[in-house]
């Protein structure tokens, strides 16, 4: 295998040599291309302003994604991701409200609203890794367990969150809006983690699981972390779309978990493990708000966005595996 | 002993086991819940996602992660396409029939054609339909009224068809019957499992493996769009994506029958009982009296716990 892979690295052209080091590049040009779109449908779309809206937005949807990806490394897959996401909306908005809306409420809030989605993400883990549950349908049942606690924490949707916080979440801090300062900290977080052994180790069992464990990788413990990782980006993300909405709703993240899938994928990631980058998930989830973005300043009639949508996610679904499958060849 | 214990831990007597376990709790919970009636009820509701589970089936069982996530947007296109066919009318019980089949075969051979032709891992290839599927819902759904079933088709769901059972589950008894002959006496249904336990192997083999697999996906499409047929039957009209709990529901149900994810080992019969198992599970959830938020952590931790009964994964060793 390892003689194959050298011979092809020897030979490869500028192009692949290219994605081989970044393999998000056509998930970049796939970003641009319709940054541009927008641009044509409608100038005004690519100001400062209305791509501020949309990074705060979709910030919470990029966080899922790259929540989603490190499970995906491991070869697992998140179906509660979503769910997570909800529970974590709504335990916090709760908890501000209860304690008053303050500074230190809302900061004790986000810390157990951390914790919480660490525990989901430790539960999915616990009965994946070590019960060896197929993570599929396993965490299709966690994601209704999950479900019915945020119903029964909160069973319909409008408990407002506390103007303190999504005034800052929406706001500017020294002339510069909030979101990009979340944007620049998750950056840094992310190149941190990438030096982590951690990440090298879910590729590790991603690629080759009994390979993994033959070298001595404790197997169960590194999936395990996986999850928790995929909890915790999961209650960050929460916290975004907490901002975004200002409120608390059960079922919020419901469909989102399997954009989610779908941004990891865009980003050229393969679903199978062992191969991906978290900046592709970025991008990829990314390029579903841009879709949406574009359907709707191109003035498709409202009755057809839905589809022209899912049949664009589609095109550059196939397009996001294409790509990866090239760059690893 | 372990002859007794090897056919203890099958899972069609795992679930057959379970079955009665339900009935006799629901039974206790609330007398009344395992009376013949309401027996049939839910055998009604379970021949639906049975049907739906019976295509997830093939496609699971042909391998390279095979998993059809559009059958729930199917489920839910069929059954706007066959209300508007025969909107009430018997005479356009075949036309509908006929219309459902086309459309569920025709999106089947999309998710075939994207899943061979071009390698989309299934997953991906399906999730992207189901997003196609939702938006076409939408942009139908604001041209044309939702249609209405005809009296023929409704009553061979919900009334008696002969011998006191209503018709759906004499069609699902004959589903169950055509798809344990096919898998097992047909030269099609051994190539199922040759291209599900080892696709290179069939490959080498002589077996069309491509071919197959769109075969299977065209399938899966097919049962997904009668499952919506009579879905339509059964509740009068259609609405808003009434097929989208089929999508996960029917997974469960061939993971619960024992089938394996992994593609190659299993079969259909343990997938009707896993329906079975699904529906009267959530049936006793839903005559319990607690609220929604109670019934779903509970129905999500008895998964859990019932899943643990079932194929998992072996433990790594060196």
């Amino acid at each position: 295998m390892a003689e194959v892979t050298i011979t092809s690295r020897t030979r490869a052209g500028g192009m692949r040599k290219l994605l081989e080091r970044y393999p998000f590049l056509p998930a970049l040009a796939i970003v641009v291309a319709l940054l541009l779109l927008n641009g044509l449908f409608s100038p005004n779309s690519l100001s400062y302003r209305s791509l501020t809206g949309l990074l705060s937005t979709y910030m919470a949807l990029v966080l899922l994604a790259i929540a989603q990806t490190y499970v995906i490394y491991a070869g697992d897959i998140d179906l509660s991701a979503g769910s997570i996401l909800s529970l974590v909306n709504v335990a916090i908005v709760v908890l501000m409200e209860r304690w008053g809306g303050g500074a230190g409420a809302v900061l004790l809030a986000l810390a157990l609203g951390l914790l919480l989605g660490l525990g989901c993400g430790l539960l999915n883990g616990i009965v994946v890794a070590a019960l060896r549950l197929q993570a599929i349908v396993a965490t299709f049942a966690t994601s209704i367990f999950f479900t019915g606690f945020a119903l029964y924490i909160l069973p319909v949707a409008g408990t407002p969150a506390p103007a303190l916080f999504w005034r800052t979440y929406g706001g500017r801090l020294l002339g510069v809006p909030f979101v990009f300062y979340i944007l620049a900290v998750l950056v840094v977080l992310l190149l941190v983690l990438s030096r982590t052994r951690l990440v090298t180790q879910l590729l590790a069992v991603g690629d080759d699981q009994q390979a993994a464990f033959q070298t001595g990788l404790p197997v169960v413990q590194v999936r395990i972390k996986g999850y928790l990782l995929c909890g915790l980006f999961s209650a960050l993300a929460a916290f975004c779309i907490t901002g975004d909405t200002a409120s608390g709703d059960p079922l919020v993240g419901g469909r989102m978990t399997l954009y989610s899938v779908a941004a990891v994928v865009l980003g050229g990631s393969a679903l199978s493990g062992g191969w991906g980058t978290v900046v592709g998930s970025l991008l990829g989830a990314l390029t579903i708000g841009l879709i949406n973005s574009v359907v709707f300043f191109m003035g498709t009639p409202s009755e057809w966005q839905n589809f022209v949508q899912g049949f664009a996610i589609l095109v550059v679904l196939m397009a996001g595996v294409l790509a990866g499958r090239r760059a690893r060849a | 002993m372990t002859r007794i214990l090897s056919f203890a831990r099958q899972p069609l007597v795992v679930a057959l086991v379970l079955i009665a376990l339900l009935l006799y709790l629901g039974q206790t919970l609330s007398p009344g819940f395992a009376s013949g009636g309401q027996v049939l009820r839910l055998l009604i509701v379970a021949s639906l996602l049975g049907i739906v589970a019976a295509g997830q089936n093939v496609v699971i069982l042909g391998g390279r992660e095979g998993i059809d996530l559009s059958v729930g947007g199917v489920v839910s296109l069929s059954a706007i396409i066959a209300g508007n066919v025969m909107n009430g009318a018997d005479s356009g019980i075949v036309p509908a029939i006929l219309a459902c089949l086309a459309a569920g075969a025709f999106f089947g051979l999309l998710n075939g054609l994207g899943v061979t032709l071009l390698r989309i891992p299934p997953l991906v290839m399906t999730l992207g339909m189901l997003g196609v599927l939702q938006g076409l819902l939408v942009v139908i759904r604001m041209g044309i009224p939702s249609g209405r079933a005809a009296p023929g088709l409704s009553s061979f769901v919900t009334q008696p068809l002969a011998a006191g059972i209503p018709g759906i589950i004499w069609l699902w008894i004959a589903i169950g019957v055509l798809m344990a002959f096919m898998l097992h006496r047909t030269v099609f249904g051994h190539r199922i499992y040759a291209i599900g336990s080892n696709e290179h192997a069939a490959y080498m083999a002589g077996v069309p493996v491509r071919l197959m697999r769109v075969a299977l996906f065209m399938i899966s499409g097919m049962f997904a769009a009668i499952a919506g047929l009579c879905l339509l039957g059964y509740s009068g009209s259609s609405f808003a994506n009434v097929g989208e709990q089929y999508t996960l529901a029917s997974i469960i149900a061939v993971v619960f029958g024992g089938t394996s994810l992994a593609g190659g080992k299993g079969g259909y019969t343990g997938t009707m009982a896993g329906a079975i198992l699904l529906v009267i599970l959530q049936s006793i959830l839903t005559t319990v009296n607690i609220d929604e938020s109670g019934r779903q952590m509970v129905f999500g931790a008895t998964l859990l716990l019932l899943m643990m009964f079932y194929g998992r994964g072996r433990a790594m060793r060196a």
